[in-house]
């Protein structure tokens, strides 16, 4: 391994930049003439209005326009729309409602919105938005996705009947009933996945421009995936011709997927900005992307899994009701079907699984992907079921995952998922080792001396990602092939420039994507640029998300590399006077096997572009090829985390005083960056699982609408964490990646709560374990048991 | 419109603005030093956080007419002759930052808990101390690492 190769944990190229105060993200981006945005947003969750009064504001000092959805309308600027068909159990398509940019007759939800005011400044455009009136007749609203199936609750959306989008399953109705009938012991849960905002600390953004001498737009924007962004905008909203549009994602701060979708605010920016003819800058306040950024998880689940005489699994099943919130977002409809129940099966060996998922509508903001997307609620139905009848059946928690952990691959599971490689035995087994597990008794006693409750969770998760083969995800609904584009430019000096159609917003492809290069090519990692974020730039490309860039990017660059490898080959024979089978390419250098005839890496690619040793007819001149990779799998990721903590039983805090994580990714191009997406994973699953929760009230009203409310992480919530890794290289890519963005979200809301139920003795505590949720937890279960005394 | 004057990364400004404009604005807008973020509007994520006459701020949380007269020193202002301040070269050393967003205001507030809390930082201490910084990305492990570290590389230690 070098220094700047696969598997070496390379500094980043791109910290130069951020650690100076030197990004590009968009809100530092300034175009000439630009004029601000500010919405006006429905403060109803529920409301019809007919009339909306803008000439007041119109009026205000500084105001170029004030804009609704009437005249969006007008300009016949479409819908958004959500891409991933999924049909109802009885073969109905699902019941999809329209999404216009801006709300015309109808708010759905609080933060929808209604308005837009252009003025030269924001402050501003804010003064005159306060002068807009809208003629709202407030409707009754609801939030509670268990709520809004019921006789009575307000109908959101007229094309769905009772707020119902879909009604699915998948597995065999008949053949669960059999497994359950059979069995000698069932646990049963309910469980709430409770609802998240992703927060990156970068707000999202949209800077849009048009120019009336080219009919051209440009739109920079806080987006995860530009050409998505564009493909949309133009072919399905309809703003311009997909030539026409050019988007620009330059530093993004943070996506976790909320930064995937295609938003209200972006494709009102462009159209303001043809408009007004002036750019158009819209920036979000962070009470605004509490309002509109869409919102993650938010299931309501009954699951069972039924267990035989010897702790062996015979079958799971769940009813799941997902809350969609007030509009289906670009990609929510995949995220508690196909994202969700295909990974029931855990790392376990079930013979059967059934799982019905009713998604609802809500008078909520939209709720689509959130990292890990359907894999985090899958993995709490799977975890707390075998920690649960772990405990109920007397068997020690380890020991019963061991009894029905997959041995064998590949190994098919009755949810689609055909796993390809793994070895859960010796993560567990490593992770037990790490956690110091055989001596938790001792500190468990220890603690319990100085009145604190010591507890441990496991949580022995897989997760399918590397998303994804697109004839599979076709088959499934989706509207979209999941691939991935690279090319690779060679520079007649001898540099690199990778074209790669994924986004970095975090997780260091400037570096790891280069690492790549310099190994294969066997030239210094400084003389390789990764470029990416601009469609005039990059070829299609379908973005970052899903753990995708390492499987999928990285294997479109090898697939490039080696027609590079190919071409370059071919020169060097005519530089070399060799049979192109003579020459072999090893560490930068061509050399005519058997003998010392050689030519450097540098004397080829400037000879391409020379074309002097060879005729156009021979070989065409230049070194720049593409390529377009398509998984043939998902990839599955998997491990184990053992959480430990301590709780204050009386004031119900808890400490994670520990916490091991060992997870198999396959081939690691640079453990650093790795384990620093091990890291942030955990700390978003620690935060759904004790501090995080977007609670709404009866009226619609989204309580925690702030920092204030919603509790993000800090430093000193979360403990130094223990990471470490085995491999069983990935089977279906060449590079053997599995990926690693999304594990510790995946894994760890499980390992918390069983981790906390374990400390206090309780069968359940909802998420967020807060101290009061904890507290209260063990007043309860103190009642319950005096009064069973 | 009000004018204000202030000395900014060493240099002397001065400009007439709105009485409404913040401190981060005005670094932002006016002085096109973006390299000062804004996460929030309620004081709470320190994307913001700046010198202002030698103490950490949160430049979202003052006016700009609240900074006259005074020394304000930013990210952009670290730096000096092209040599990078060990608090930034320990981020960068121990992958303190993925997507960069939060890491101006951390190594700004990063280098005041050392002025406070001298170079030999415990973990525990790090970790109360970044009370008013607020990381989506990292987790915060490395961003303590980095923080001990570069508190350390400041005495002259490594």
């Amino acid at each position: 391994m070098s220094a700047t190769g696969i598997g070496a944990a390379v500094r980043r190229k791109e910290d130069q930049r951020f650690i100076t105060g030197k990004g590009h993200y968009t809100d530092d981006i300034s175009r000439p003439g630009q004029a601000h945005a500010y919405f006006v947003r429905s403060p109803h969750a529920h409301a019809r209005f007919k009339r909306i009064d803008t000439a007041e504001a119109a009026r205000m000092p500084g105001v170029c326009a004030v804009l609704t959805g009437a005249e969006l309308a007008a300009d016949k600027i479409g819908n958004l729309i959500c891409g991933w068909m999924i049909h109802s159990k009885d073969g109905s398509p699902m019941k999809m409602a329209a999404h216009p940019a801006l709300a015309n007759g109808k708010a759905c939800h609080v933060g929808d919105p209604v308005a837009v005011v252009i003025a030269e400044t924001l402050a501003q455009a804010k003064d005159a938005a306060e002068k807009v009136t809208v003629d709202y007749e407030v409707l009754s609203a609801v939030a509670d996705p268990a709520k809004a199936q019921a006789a009575g609750a307000p109908q959101i959306h007229e094309i769905a009947p009772n707020n119902t989008i879909y009604q699915w399953s998948l597995g065999d109705a008949k053949a669960i009933e059999a497994a359950f009938q059979s069995a000698k012991h069932v646990t049963r849960l309910d469980i709430v996945n409770n609802r998240l905002v992703p927060n990156a600390i970068e707000p999202r953004a949209a800077i849009g421009e048009y120019d009336s001498g080219t009919s051209h737009f440009t739109l920079w924007n806080t987006t995860q995936n530009p050409h998505v962004a564009r493909l949309v905008i133009a072919a399905f909203v309809g703003m311009a011709p997909e030539h026409q549009l050019r988007v620009i994602a330059p530093d993004v701060g943070g996506g976790f997927g909320s930064k995937i979708f295609i938003y209200p605010e972006e494709v009102v920016a462009l159209w303001a900005s043809r408009r007004v003819g002036r750019p158009v800058k819209w920036v979000a306040e962070r009470g605004e992307s509490f309002l509109s950024d869409a919102h993650g998880r938010d299931h309501v689940t009954h699951a069972e899994m039924a267990f035989d005489g010897d702790g062996k699994i015979l079958g799971l099943r769940a009813k799941t009701v997902a809350n969609l919130g007030a509009y289906m977002s670009t990609f929510s409809s995949s995220v508690p079907t196909y994202l969700y129940a295909t990974l029931l099966s855990g790392q376990y060996t079930i013979p059967q699984i059934y799982c019905e998922v009713d998604a609802v509508y809500t008078n909520t903001v939209p709720v689509d992907a959130y990292r890990g997307a359907g894999r985090p609620e899958a993995t709490f139905v799977v975890e707390r079921l075998v920690e649960v009848g772990a405990r109920e059946m007397g068997i020690e928690p380890a020991e019963l995952r061991r009894r029905n952990f997959i041995k064998t691959f590949p190994h098919q599971t009755p949810v689609i998922m055909t796993y390809d490689a793994g070895d859960y035995d010796a993560s567990l087994k490593k992770a037990l080792e790490i956690a110091d597990f055989k001596n938790f008794a001792k500190r468990k006693k220890e603690a319990a001396r100085h009145g604190k409750l010591r507890g441990i969770g496991f949580s022995t998760y897989i997760e399918a990602c590397g998303i994804a083969p697109s004839q599979a995800v076709g088959s499934l609904g989706a509207g979209v092939g999941l691939w991935e584009s690279a090319e690779v430019r060679v520079n007649p000096t001898g540099s690199v420039e990778v074209l790669t159609g994924c986004h970095a917003h975090g997780q260091g492809h400037e570096t790891t994507f280069a690492q790549l290069v310099s190994e294969r090519l066997g030239i210094p990692i400084d003389n390789i640029s990764i470029v990416h974020g601009d469609t005039d730039k990059v070829q299609f490309g379908m973005g970052t998300y899903g753990s995708r860039s390492g499987a999928v990017g990285m294997s479109a660059i090898v697939k490039a590399l080696d027609k590079i490898e190919a071409k370059a080959k071919k020169v060097a024979s005519h530089m070399l006077e060799a049979a192109e089978g003579d020459i072999v390419f090893k560490d930068g250098k061509f050399t005519v096997a058997g003998t010392d005839k050689s030519a450097a890496w540098g004397d080829v690619s400037l000879n391409a572009y020379i074309a002097h040793k060879f005729s156009g007819q021979e070989l065409e001149p230049g070194l720049k090829e593409g390529a377009f990779y398509d998984p043939t799998n998902f990839t599955f990721p998997a491990g184990c985390h053992i959480c430990e903590v301590e709780v204050d039983p009386d004031t119900g805090t808890t400490e994670i005083v520990g916490w091991t994580a060992v997870d198999d990714f396959g081939v690691v191009i640079n453990p650093m960056i790795v384990e620093g997406q091990v890291h942030g994973g955990i700390a978003q699953g620690v935060g759904q699982a004790m501090l995080e929760g977007a609670v709404y009230n009866t009226d619609g009203q989204l309580v925690t609408g702030s920092f204030m409310d919603y509790t993000m992480p800090r430093a000193h919530d979360l403990p130094t964490f223990s990471v470490d890794m085995t491999v069983t290289k990935c089977p279906s890519n060449p590079l053997g990646v599995k990926g690693c963005g999304e594990a510790g979200a995946i894994a760890a809301p499980a390992a918390v709560i069983n981790a906390i139920t374990d400390a206090i003795g309780t069968e359940h505590v909802a998420m967020p374990a807060t101290a009061s949720a904890v507290w209260n937890a063990i007043q309860k279960s103190n009642g319950a048991r005096k009064a069973a005394a | 419109m009000p004018t204000v004057s202030m000395t900014v990364n060493g240099k002397p400004v001065t400009a007439d603005v709105d009485i409404r404009t913040l401190l981060v604005q005005y670094l932002r807008e006016n002085l096109r030093l973006t390299g000062t973020h804004v996460g929030c509007d309620t004081s709470q994520c320190g994307a913001c956080v700046v010198h202002v006459d030698g103490q950490a701020v949160k430049s979202c949380t003052m006016f700009a007419v609240q900074a006259e007269g005074a020394n304000v020193l930013t990210i952009e202002g670290l730096a000096t002759d092209g040599k990078l301040h060990p608090m930034q070269e320990a981020f960068r050393e121990n992958h303190g930052l993925q997507c960069g967003f939060c890491t101006p205001g951390m190594i700004m507030a990063a280098i005041d808990i050392v002025r406070r809390k001298g170079h030999n930082l415990e973990e525990r201490t790090i970790r109360e101390e970044l009370e008013g910084n607020i990381c989506r990305c990292t987790g915060y492990h490395n961003i303590v690492k980095s923080i001990a570290a570069g508190a350390r590389a400041m005495s002259g230690g490594t």
